[in-house]
């Protein structure tokens, strides 16, 4: 033992002790380390420091065990928390809990019920949009045709298709595919049937679309498309053309000129499916029979429906036709280089927009933004429920205290209050569920669905249980944790739980206000600015006046052959203040046309230009504003060789002086500029006004447009209109749409959105000023002996107030510095979408900021003076 | 009659346990072996099999002796039960049975 020299430093390595200490069997820690300390020196004067450091940390490891639970302490324990009597006290001392603080029960379960209210709504509509055609058992086979073509640079896509391309896919590609289908005439059509006249949406497709789509036959057979006469109806269809009668084989008639034998009925197609308004299906054959026989490769008027073989994969079927189309056309038409692809089912509700030939989503960005926006207002309600637990909590210090004293663990407390909270958010799922059920017709309103709790699913049930879980455990950790940590000789004297130097006890705390009201401006700023929007593009000039303005579509030829005299009849009505026929509605033109050639065209340009088949009376009829030359005259003959511009197609164009320019359409027909008029918004409100070229045309018309006398009353205009059009067209029903409504139906989708985003706005300002007003009360509550005091000295009620408000209002004001440039960043976004869009000024901020001070004041204030005219002789008894 | 099963190392601590008499611990008990069979013996596995010993009821103990030296632990002293030392017994008697039926002439090999 002398070889080796005596060690300075005795002790064996610390952190190997600390190991030991940390995961050693619990029930021998402290021999076992001794023994090790003492063997450490024996083997210190044995071996030397070196062998006895190796030898002590092997013996560590050996004698880790790092799940081993004392033996003894289990004897000790307080016994099982799930114990009968254990939680039958649980559940009286929150029920007495609930009772006691009535005022606080109501805000914690009213604001959560509403939040989850919210939440669930959100979630049904979110599924419902998710699940969108899911129902055809096809789904993930079946695709729609669809083509991008060139249009000088830019590249558009459509669903438009000629019809040509179904013989080339069968031909060419038939092997990728198993159904195929084309389809036209979509819209409403006239069904009658002896005396019974009925309008229904109804289309002309291929007869594989029935199996395609897997229609659920009631009667007769999915091959009931088969004969070229023949139709099948949906179950309302029949029941609205036939009555409670046999509908089979009976003859109908659509648009009284095709007779049909109804050879099948098929159960309605649901409401979230693409094809939900389809009534009726006839034969394509039979539509192809009228179709004029010059429609080649260029008219993409019809629509085509495929599914891909059982091995087929989407994307290489898409991939192996893009050149279908391209493959069988001329150089003039190549020039538009179409490509054909698929868009699968799964596809068409949410990515549906195209831009530039790349699809950039669609509905899908709704989708996220509800649903984010529908957890945030379930945030909030948590958010809510969490702060005004832990403020109340301090009331309840003294029954952690006892229950710690008595010997209460820490988990065991934890359970307790986890337990409690998934009592209360039980209690406010129920009502939640009420408030669903109740505001779900209201809801399927605003949204236009139809939407029902799926109370007979068991999954339903399951996502409802995961959703309490998930929401009480989430609501009620923090005051969980927080509550079972408290040290119970501090919790039975009743001080010290408010950390030092905060009013609000915690800044956790003080986050979850900001963050509530940083949720709750963002959703105010955002919510004034889709309004601005929509009101901005409401309050576009359009260059026509739409009031008083009916059209009509045009359904007999009888109409057309004797214009002169219908327009002189409807004049005649003495509620007609002009008439006008064009092609395409003034408020959809969606006729467009190509192959025009002027002066100082670029030969590589590829024109397109939205075209308008109008009579003489058009500018009178919708009140255009002429910019340059002038407006159509009967005084003039030359003018059926006549173009009116508008101003869009003049820069177009690139016309210097655009008056009397010589424009060449098609092989030797050479039209006169004769007049340039204000652009006119026909189409998107939120888009520039197309390049439109206005000319005179008698025959191709589908539209009657009447501007009604402004003396003249609506409805007696129409009975009158009605009577004259039934001369005409007796077969037919009269129907006719106002152009103001359907103007103002263009903006359905953003006022959609901003109806809802106003719904969630006041929401979560509600929630959130629940919970403030909550915690505000509580503050109030706590320092009722502090305020007797200062008003024992002299303070007045204002002073009061600042000091109570004056934390809150701080802790708004940092919300609103968040919430300002996050709803600036999100809101920016939204606009760059519409190429027609309002700016985001600083007014919508500073009146946004304004109004949660307003609020947050309105709150505090109720509390605050309440406490601050409390009597201080009082105040200062309560002890 | 059901044998306790004591292993080879089980029965050198148990018997060591049984010399140091009141003096039985961690520290004593592996510095005696290492005295008698004149090998390293590592100190975890004592622990361990003095903790097995005492599962099993061949051992009891008692805390006590703290030491500066120990860090102010106490040591944890050992003493057979009256079952361990059965169990000792039946292991001696086992062995003996085993020598006695041994041939002298085996017995004569091995020297003794």
């Amino acid at each position: 033992m002398a070889d080796f020299p005596e060690p300075i430093n005795g002790g064996p390595p610390k952190w190997t002790t600390m190991l030991l200490a940390w995961l050693g069997h619990p029930d021998t820690l402290e021999e076992a380390a001794g023994d090790m300390l003492e063997i450490y020196q024996y083997r210190l004067k044995q071996f030397g420091k070196r062998k006895a450091d190796r030898l002590y940390l092997v013996d560590t490891f050996r004698l880790l065990r790092p799940f081993a639970r004392s033996k003894h302490e289990k004897k000790n324990s307080s016994g099982n928390p799930f114990r009968l009597v254990m939680l039958s006290n649980y559940f009286k001392i929150a029920l007495r809990n609930l009772v006691k603080n009535k005022g606080y029960s109501a805000i914690n379960i009213g604001g959560l019920a509403v939040g989850m209210a919210v939440a669930l709504l959100i979630g049904l509509w979110v599924f419902d949009e998710l699940s969108f055609n899911q129902n055809h058992a096809h789904y993930h086979k079946i695709a729609q045709v669809m083509q991008s073509q060139n249009f000088g640079g830019t590249i558009q896509t459509g669903d438009g298709l000629p019809r040509q391309l179904e013989q080339e896919l069968r031909n060419k590609y038939g092997n990728h595919f198993k159904y195929m289908a084309l389809a036209g005439g979509a819209g409403e059509h006239l069904l009658n049937s002896g005396d019974q006249k009925v309008m229904q949406n109804g289309r002309y497709m291929g007869p594989e679309i029935s199996e395609m789509l897997s229609l659920k036959m009631l009667k007769g057979t999915r091959s009931g498309l088969a004969d070229m006469n023949s139709v099948l109806l949906s179950e309302s269809a029949a029941k609205a053309v036939f009555g409670d009668t046999d509908p089979m084989d009976k003859i109908l008639k659509i648009d009284n000129k095709n007779a049909v034998k109804v050879t099948g009925v098929y159960a309605d197609l649901p409401s979230n499916s693409s094809f939900s308004d389809l009534s009726f299906i006839a034969p394509w054959k039979l539509f192809e029979r009228d179709l004029p026989d010059w429609l080649g490769w260029g008219n993409n008027w019809f629509n085509m429906y495929v599914q891909i073989a059982d091995h087929a994969e989407m994307g290489q079927v898409s991939a192996a036709i893009a050149k279908a189309k391209l493959n069988s056309i001329d150089q003039e038409e190549a020039k538009y280089e179409p490509l054909i692809f698929l868009q699968p089912m799964s596809k068409w509700n949410l990515y549906s927009e195209f831009k530039n030939g790349v699809n950039t989503g669609g509905r899908i960005s709704v989708v996220w933004l509800f649903g984010i926006t529908g957890l945030f207002v379930l945030m909030l309600a948590c958010i809510n429920f969490m702060n005004l637990n832990t403020a109340r909590s301090e009331k309840r210090a003294k029954e952690i205290g006892v229950r710690k004293a008595v010997g209460s663990a820490k988990t065991q407390l934890a359970i307790q209050f986890l337990g409690e909270s998934l009592m209360v958010v039980t209690i406010a799922f129920v009502l939640s569920l009420l408030i669903v059920v109740v505001s779900l017709p209201a809801f399927n309103q605003l949204v236009d669905k139809k939407i029902v709790l799926p109370f007979a699913q068991p999954y339903f049930w399951l996502a409802c249980i995961t959703f309490i879980l998930i929401t009480g455990i989430v609501a009620g950790s923090y005051p969980a944790l927080y509550l079972s940590s408290f040290k119970p000789i501090a919790a039975l004297k009743g001080i010290s739980l408010k950390p030092t130097g905060s009013r609000l006890a915690g800044s956790p705390r003080r986050m979850l206000v900001v963050l509530q009201f940083t949720v709750s401006v963002t959703l105010i700023i955002g919510t004034i600015i889709v309004y601005r929007q929509v009101q901005y593009a409401k309050n576009r000039p359009i260059g026509y006046s739409r009031q008083q303005l009916l059209s009509s579509p045009i359904k007999s030829d009888e109409i057309i052959k004797h214009y002169a005299a219908f327009r002189n009849d409807l004049l005649n009505t003495g509620v007609v203040e002009e008439v006008t026929a064009t092609d395409s509605p003034i408020t959809n033109t969606y006729v467009t046309n190509s192959g025009f050639d002027w002066n100082g065209k670029n030969p590589a340009m590829t024109d397109e230009f939205v075209t308008l088949r109008i009579t003489h009376e058009f500018g009178k009829t919708v009140g255009w504003k002429i910019r340059e030359g002038r407006d159509f005259s009967k005084e003039f003959a030359t003018d059926s060789m006549g173009f009116v511009l508008n101003e869009a197609a003049v820069k177009y164009m690139g016309l210097k002086n655009p008056i009397g320019e010589m424009i060449q359409w098609g092989d030797n027909e050479k039209y006169k500029v004769i007049g340039v008029v204000k652009d006119l918004v026909t189409q998107s409100p939120y888009e520039p006004a197309k390049q439109t070229i206005f000319f005179l045309n008698y025959k191709r018309l589908n539209t009657v447009n009447i501007k009604i006398k402004p003396s003249s009353s609506a409805s007696l205009a129409v009975t009158r209109i009605e009577s004259v059009f039934k001369k005409y067209d007796p077969e037919n029903l009269f129907q006719y749409t106002f152009a103001d409504q359907e103007y103002a139906r263009k903006f359905s989708d953003e006022e959609r959105i901003a109806r809802l985003t106003t719904v969630f706005a006041v929401l979560a300002v509600l929630i959130s000023c629940l919970g403030l007003f909550g915690l505000a009360s509580f503050v109030a509550e706590q320092r009722t002996k502090e305020i007797g005091i200062r008003k024992v000295l002299g303070a007045s009620i204002a002073g009061l107030w600042v000091l109570l408000s004056r934390e809150f209002l701080l802790l708004v004001l940092i919300s609103c510095l968040i919430a300002g440039p996050l709803a600036w960043y999100f809101m920016n976004g939204w606009l760059e979408k519409y190429t027609y869009h309002t700016e985001i000024s600083w007014w919508i901020f500073a009146v946004s900021v304004l109004g949660a001070v307003l609020v947050t004041l309105l709150t505090v204030s109720f509390q605050a003076i309440r406490a601050a005219l409390l009597n201080p002789v009082r105040s200062l008894r309560s002890e | 009659m059901k044998r306790t099963f004591l292993g080879e190392f089980e029965e050198l601590v148990l018997l060591t346990v049984a010399v140091l008499e009141e003096e039985a611990y961690g520290v004593s008990v592996t510095q005696e072996l290492e005295k008698k069979t004149g090998r390293t013996v590592g100190f975890s596995t004592v622990h361990t099999t003095l903790q097995r010993l005492e599962e099993k009821g061949y051992l009891s103990s008692r805390m006590g002796g703290a030491t500066a030296e120990r860090g102010g632990r106490r040591k944890r002293f050992f003493i057979v039960t009256a079952f361990g030392r059965k169990a000792l017994r039946e292991v001696k008697q086992v062995r003996e049975d085993l020598w006695n039926a041994l041939s002298p002439t085996t017995l004569q090999l091995m020297g003794s």
